[in-house]
């Protein structure tokens, strides 16, 4: 079999404060093959950017990798200096952030910095760039390419300013995007205009993706498998069918029973006790032992891990489900 | 028709802002004077006890009606007639950082209404009604003496509803109120104002983006488009059966997490700019059902149509028939 895309194994991302080191990726480990839609939940501060900002090697000092692996088609990437890793991206990792005017220069004309991404990543000459451009152009979406693509990026409305992100995220043909909350900032309607955009572009073209939101049901729609994050950990791995609808860590489990449903009246929302400690707060033991119905000694006592902490590998990080007792 | 009476009765309510551009460029460019209809003729009863959520896309006009409701914006037409005591009604808002006031000590913040609508109120009996609110929304007594940065969005929220709680509302007109938060903590919030509802009798002008939160809170939902409502309905009779095409083509684009639909079809379009809407009904450029009358008249919510649940001429015809 070849190599997955990316390829995470034991990823540790920390932060060095007066109080003391923070963790705020503690042993991450995933794969993504070509292709491949990898959704990544969990809730706000569980670890999902940093694990996406550590992959693109764009984490904010004092944060660094502390330990682990990051391969990029069997290439590790995880230990290149700063120039080596600007060169990996736009060329072989695009990025797609929630506000597509972190991606785009107010100061430039759309077109003018499409062109420039894509002469920077191939040989092209101008007018072949410009050509290419503008077929990228149309492939995303954007009416009436020819007229617009002069236009500056305030010019254009969010959902359209995510279009050409996503064209200048594809435009090196890159092997790898991550897509952080893409369409956490856009209407209800655009943002399944955007998912399905880059479902298709992305499939079409066999890039592998990782796909970081908020939102189980963009996640079931949209990603192939789906990692859980919980306080910088990861809770749960697994097809997205099967973790929707048989999720096997309690924390998977009442992250669902807390969405409203759609097709059903309840009374009450299944509630999880308390909140997600802050991180320099993490319990012992399972980091979700606190708020756990299920939690016994061991839990308190011994961290558990995705099976083996195979990337590819499925699973919950409990010692229910692992061991079918917590004793 | 007689049924108890509504609480909040808004009649053909609208709010225009000017947005041209200063005067100078006008006088120089030539510019006309540009308003933008904001809130284009909206009409609707609540009756108390009961949740009326206005759904939307973002732009389409909610928090203008919020601040209307709240007297924040004055109407540029229509009316709104609050039947209940205006010194009873309280607003949340989306932003739990934002509307609380950071250098304030959150038994400060909660006491606040107090202090304002009954002045005399002994310093004993606010520390008693701080602690009693505090534990109502499942925070601690000794959590009035911290600050707000102290605090998780989620336990900020439940320190704004506590402080909206204070000055004993029997209405509440609640922005967002959940939109900051995750899902887990949302569903804590939720279920808060459910019981508070239930024990207090309270009534709700409940505004979210979510069709999913409104289904569970409403139990009338207002659809908005571009300013205007364009069909409300029971929550129920909505999800069973939408009237207008654009609430069909919401249900059909949301996301569905126990019914994903991996080929589902984006609805087409965007909302255009409200500073220059479309002719007519103004949802045409993205209708499928759109004919020759819809770019020309604007259809409008009629007593013998669906009892005037619908504004859409596709609608009307088919209950014509
Ligand atoms: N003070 C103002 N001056 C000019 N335009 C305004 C003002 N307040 C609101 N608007 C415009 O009125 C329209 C309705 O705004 P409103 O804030 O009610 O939308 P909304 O549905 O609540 O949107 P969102 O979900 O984004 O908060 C928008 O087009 C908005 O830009
Ligand atoms: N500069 C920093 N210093 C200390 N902690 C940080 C810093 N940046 C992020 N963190 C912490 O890292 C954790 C994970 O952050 P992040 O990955 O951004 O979460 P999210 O899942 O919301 O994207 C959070 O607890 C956050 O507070
Ligand atoms: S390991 Fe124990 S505490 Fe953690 S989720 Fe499983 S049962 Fe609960
Ligand atoms: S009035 Fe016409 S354009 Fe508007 S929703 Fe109905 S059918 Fe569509
Ligand atoms: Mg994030
Ligand atoms: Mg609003």
């Amino acid at each position: 079999m070849s190599d997955p895309v990316l390829e995470v194994r034991n990823l540790r991302v920390e932060f060095p404060t007066r109080h003391g080191i923070l963790t705020a990726v503690d042993d991450i480990s995933l794969s993504i093959g070509r292709g491949e839609i990898l959704g990544v939940v969990g809730e706000s501060g569980a670890g999902k950017s940093m694990t996406g900002m550590a992959i693109l090697g764009l984490l904010e000092p004092p944060g660094r990798i502390a330990g682990g692996e990051i391969r990029l088609s069997g290439d590790r990437i995880d230990s290149l200096d700063e120039r080596q890793m600007q060169a990996i991206r736009g060329r072989r990792i695009g990025a797609i952030f929630q506000d597509p005017l972190t991606s785009l220069n107010p100061l430039f004309r759309v077109g003018d910095q499409l062109v420039e991404t894509i002469r920077l990543h191939s040989d092209l000459s101008r007018g072949a760039a410009r050509a290419r451009a503008i077929a990228l152009m149309k492939e995303v979406g954007i009416p009436a390419v020819e007229e617009r693509i002069d236009n500056y990026p305030h010019q254009f409305s969010g959902g359209m300013r995510q279009r050409i992100v996503i064209a200048l995220a594809l435009s090196a043909e890159p092997e790898l995007i991550i897509a952080d909350e893409p369409t956490t900032a856009l209407d209800v309607s655009i943002q399944a205009q955007i998912t399905a955009l880059l479902k298709r572009l992305c499939r079409d073209r066999g890039t592998a993706v990782m796909l970081v939101t908020h939102d189980m049901g963009v996640i079931a729609e949209t990603a192939d498998r789906v990692a859980v994050m919980y306080a910088g950990r990861l809770a749960e791995l697994g097809p997205v069918d099967e973790v929707v609808r048989r999720p096997q860590h309690p924390y998977t489990s009442g992250l669902m029973g807390s969405i409203p449903s759609l097709r059903r009246e309840v009374d009450e929302l299944q509630m999880i006790p308390g909140a997600m400690p802050r991180l320099g707060a993490i319990p012992t033991g399972c980091a979700f032992n606190p708020r756990c119905a299920h939690a016994g000694p061991k839990c308190r006592r011994e961290v558990p891990r995705v099976a083996g902490n195979d990337p590819s590998g499925n699973g919950a990080a409990c010692w229910l489900a692992l061991e079918g007792e917590t004793a | 028709m007689t049924g108890p009476r509504p609480i909040l009765e808004v009649d053909a309510l609208e709010r225009r802002f000017d947005v041209s551009a200063p005067w100078l460029n006008r006088l120089l460019e030539g510019k006309p004077r540009r308003s933008l209809r904001a809130v284009d003729g909206v009409d609707f009863d609540i009756l108390p006890g009961q949740t009326l959520a206005l759904v939307g896309e973002s732009g389409c006009g909610k928090s203008t009606i919020a601040k209307l409701v709240t007297g924040l914006h004055a109407p540029s037409g229509g009316a709104i007639r609050f039947n209940g005591d205006p010194a009873r009604m309280q607003m949340i808002f989306q932003d739990p950082f934002a509307s609380l006031n950071p250098r304030w000590r959150v038994g400060r913040i909660v006491a606040e209404p107090l202090r304002t609508l009954f002045p005399e109120t002994p310093d004993t009996q606010v520390q008693a009604r701080v602690d009693e609110l505090l534990r109502t929304v499942g925070l601690a007594p000794a959590d009035a003496s911290k600050f707000p940065h102290e605090f998780s969005g989620g336990q900020r929220q439940r320190i704004s509803i506590a402080r909206a709680l204070a000055g004993e509302p029997e209405f509440l007109v609640c922005d967002e109120p959940t939109s900051a938060l995750d899902v887990s903590v949302q569903a804590q919030v939720l279920n808060l104002m459910k019981r508070l509802q239930k024990e207090m009798g309270l009534t709700y002008l409940f505004i979210s983006h979510d069709l999913s939160v409104v289904r569970h809170m409403a139990d009338v939902i207002a659809v908005m488009y571009l300013g205007r409502i364009v069909e409300i309905q029971p929550a129920a009779d909505l999800f069973a059966k939408p009237l207008h095409p654009y609430t069909r083509m919401l249900l059909d684009t949301i996301p569905d997490l126990e019914a994903p639909r991996r080929d589902r079809a984006p609805m087409g379009g965007e909302v255009p700019s409200p500073v220059s809407p479309p002719s007519g009904c103004s949802f045409h450029p993205r209708c499928p059902l759109a004919f020759g009358r819809c770019q020309a008249e604007r259809p409008q919510r009629l007593p013998h149509v669906h009892d005037r649940r619908v504004a859409c001429f596709a609608a009307e015809a088919a209950a014509d028939v």
